[in-house]
């Protein structure tokens, strides 16, 4: 699975101590390691495992995901504005395919 | 699938005590951290191993899915608990299980005070009519808990 690039929606600018909601969805299988092709052999499991999110160097926020998340999983959650700053998003899959992805918050 | 691989394991362990080989006993360490995540297949031992000897307030955590979802492939869920997400009180983390799927765990999802608020939203996969069950681990060492009935029209994971 080649590394998609993650769509992730943030506000253009926040307030100091404003809480903001953030939402991302990559492109991914999903496969869970529970289906079987025509001839009977297992597909190996391969799922997006964990995903992090980071503002300035600190985490945050981290999602440990099991094979009961659907396929392109989608996950929205918030974060405390401490100022402005820079954001990081990973994501890490079976495989030990690991997207990243930056983005920067303006206050205002 | 499961019992294969503990056959597996047992059969290396077996072999270990016969020869007491070195290199058998670095293969053998190699392979524990693929037991220790062994998929849980019972709510039962699941919840188990988030609250310990610990019981659950059945309250205060929100815990919204559809009543009835007609692809199983792709149930949309929130998850949100009210807190004040402070360095005193906080949740640290929210679970989520599927009762009637294969693996029972669905995701678990971990916060700071930096997170701001306790809540997430995702999309999960049912293969039945089931209950989901979320926790929320407190800072306090406190749980909750929520069950919500999720009629299921066409089962997702592929079976």
């Amino acid at each position: 699975m080649s590394a998609a690039k993650p769509r992730i929606r943030i506000p253009e600018k926040a307030k100091v101590g404003e809480i903001i909601e953030i939402k991302t969805l990559v492109q991914h299988v999903m496969e869970t390691g529970n289906r079987k092709t025509a001839d009977g052999k297992v597909v190996p499991r391969n799922i997006i495992n964990a995903i992090t999110a980071s503002f300035n160097g600190v985490e945050f926020f981290k999602a440990d995901i099991q094979p009961g998340i659907s396929a392109n999983p989608y996950l929205a959650f918030f974060m405390k504005v401490p100022g402005a700053g820079e954001f990081e998003f990973t994501w890490l899959d079976d495989a030990g395919v690991k997207i990243t992805q930056k983005m920067p918050l303006a206050i205002g | 699938m499961t019992r294969r691989m503990e056959f597996e394991v047992l059969g290396r362990r077996t072999f270990l005590i016969g020869a007491g080989s070195s290199l058998v006993v670095a293969t053998l360490l190699a392979n524990l951290p693929a037991l220790a995540q062994e998929p849980v297949r019972s709510i039962d031992e699941a919840l188990k191993k988030v609250l310990g000897d610990a019981t659950a307030s059945e309250s205060g955590i929100t815990l919204e899915v559809p009543e009835i979802a007609e692809n199983g492939n792709t149930v949309p869920f929130t998850l949100a608990v009210d807190s004040p997400m402070s360095e005193a009180s906080y949740v640290k983390t929210l679970h989520i299980f599927a009762t009637g799927n294969p693996q029972v765990g669905v995701a678990s999802y971990h916060f700071t005070p930096a997170s701001g608020k306790a809540a997430v939203s995702s999309r999960m996969r049912l293969a039945r009519t089931q209950d989901v069950i979320a926790v929320a681990a407190l800072s306090d060492g406190k749980f909750l808990l929520g069950k919500r009935n999720v009629k299921v029209t066409i089962g997702g994971c592929g079976g």
